[in-house]
């Protein structure tokens, strides 16, 4: 694990400055290269990392069918009207664990802003990742970030209730629930509840608002939070543009207010030592299974030995991996694993 | 190959017949591929906009309206017109194949007409991504 720092080529370094000129192919590209664990990656990113900061990065998640891609839509499109403000989106879905694909339909639900340049909207893949959103998902928005965009909505997937990644990477986490979408219980169990910055009850116009707005304010009651750092409850019918104004001004008041106050910062260096852990744990994921080969070990220990713990060949595996790591053969490193790039979390 | 193939399934035009675009997302998806559904009713500048900013290795579209002598062409020339000359247009729909050698002539790649089997579609694109993959070097 001593390689090299890689140094950006000028011919990377040129694709960098191009996504910086607001060159829409070479944001596609360099969006691909994060995405794949490009080493040319990791290396542009040590080279424009000063330059990021500017974008304000608002993460959208909830259960499925809340109305997540109708309501980026919706915000997107308001604020392309009143200001002209470019837009950044990142919308994640899940990667199949059984073929490795995926379908990624939040486009469907986004096409009044295709045609627009003032907003670049990206899909991603889970690609193995847990917690609603995939490995690369803080790369994307970095280069939307590099790209100028002054606002990035990053929607997670909607599978349920573990996807509270996202309020770890971004500035701000907005919940989407709606009426009939089971009681708030539910969204309490994994903590989706606690990562909220603002609830918002999209669908309004369904029977079953009044409820959960008063079970929402229950359980922030029960979470004995000042009432003056309570996040705000907004309603919206998103497909009719109802509420959305008012959702977005409540939102960039949150983030120029934390601007000012310095807890935008503190906030920001929390999530950049998650994102550092991820990656060191995602490279010790692959040191210890791909590039040690230990998978191989365990398999051949696995073999008729049906009666040993679990436990003890997990010690035995970390065992074989520390010695390893005590007199380094630098051979039995493949070196076409590069070990200074990106890393996935679990 | 390691890396998943990127396609952008889209239905151009006037026609609402999309099961069919469906059917295809589904088996692509479950051939390992990151397939982005774009949708009905685009138009040809909509779905070179998206194929660019999702960065896809693969636009496939179905066309089940007649007017695919008009719209792959025209798809095929704001690719090119966008730096995405490399992206493989393909497609299915109710083609024939005169049209289809027709447009192949134009640098679009192989058709797919009523009764294709999608384990052919799968093998195709595969072997065509896989071949401009190389070509272009890794990246």
């Amino acid at each position: 694990m001593t390689e090299a720092a890689p140094v950006a080529t000028d011919r990377d370094a040129a694709l960098v400055e191009r996504v910086r000129a607001g060159d829409q192919r070479a944001c596609a590209r360099l969006m691909t290269w994060a995405e794949r664990n490009d080493p040319r990656y990791a290396a542009a990113h040590r080279a424009f990392v000063g330059s990021l900061g500017t974008a304000q990065r608002i993460g959208i998640t909830g259960p499925p069918g809340a109305g997540k891609s109708t309501l980026v839509e919706g915000l997107a499109e308001h604020w392309r009207k009143t200001e002209d403000r470019t837009i950044g989106v990142v919308a994640v879905d899940p990667t199949s664990p059984f073929t490795g694909g995926a379908l990624l339909g939040d486009r469907v639900r986004m096409s009044r802003l295709v045609l627009d340049p003032g907003v670049f909207i990206r899909s991603m893949a889970t690609r193995g990742v847990f917690g609603g959103l995939a490995r690369a998902t803080d790369d994307v928005a970095d280069v939307l970030d590099l790209y100028g965009r002054h606002t990035v909505l990053v929607e997670t997937v909607g599978v349920g209730q573990s996807e509270v990644d996202i309020a770890r990477s971004c500035d701000l986490t907005l919940v989407v629930l709606h009426p009939g979408g089971g009681d708030t219980i539910q969204a309490m169990k994994a903590g989706l509840m606690e990562v909220a910055d603002v609830y918002v009850v999209n669908k309004a116009d369904m029977p079953g608002l009044d409820r959960l707005v008063q079970e929402l304010y229950d359980v922030l009651e029960l979470r004995e939070i000042p009432e003056d750092q309570r996040p705000p409850v907004l309603t919206t019918v998103a497909s009719n543009g109802q509420g959305v104004a008012e959702l977005a001004d409540a939102i960039d008041g949150m983030v120029a207010e934390r601007r000012a106050s310095g807890a935008l910062d503190a906030r920001r260096e929390e999530n950049l030592e998650r994102r550092v852990r991820r990656l060191v744990d995602g490279r010790l994921r692959r040191d210890v299974w791909e590039t040690q080969r230990l998978a191989e070990h365990l398999h051949k220990r696995l073999a008729g030995s049906g009666t040993l713990s679990a436990y003890e060949l997990a010690d035995e595996v970390l065992d074989v991996y520390r010695g390893a790591g005590r007199d380094q053969d630098p051979s039995s490193n493949d070196p076409s694993l590069p070990d200074t790039s990106p890393e996935d979390s679990a | 190959m390691d890396e998943p193939i990127r396609v952008l399934v889209a239905k151009p035009g006037l026609d609402g017949h999309d099961r069919g675009a469906k059917v295809v997302a589904a088996a692509l998806r479950d051939a390992g591929m990151e397939v982005i559904y774009g949708g009905l009713h685009q138009t040809p500048d909509a779905i070179v906009q998206m194929a660019v900013q999702e960065d896809v290795d693969v636009v496939g579209l179905s066309i089940l309206s007649g007017a695919h002598m008009t719209l792959f062409p025209k798809v095929k020339e704001l690719l090119d017109a966008a730096g995405a000359e490399n992206v493989l247009l393909t497609g299915g729909g109710i083609i024939s194949p005169d049209d289809m050698a027709g447009l192949e002539k134009l640098g679009v790649g192989k058709l797919f007409g009523p009764g294709s089997r999608l384990a052919d579609l799968v093998d195709y694109i595969r072997a065509e991504v896989g071949q401009r993959r190389t070509a272009a070097g890794s990246a």
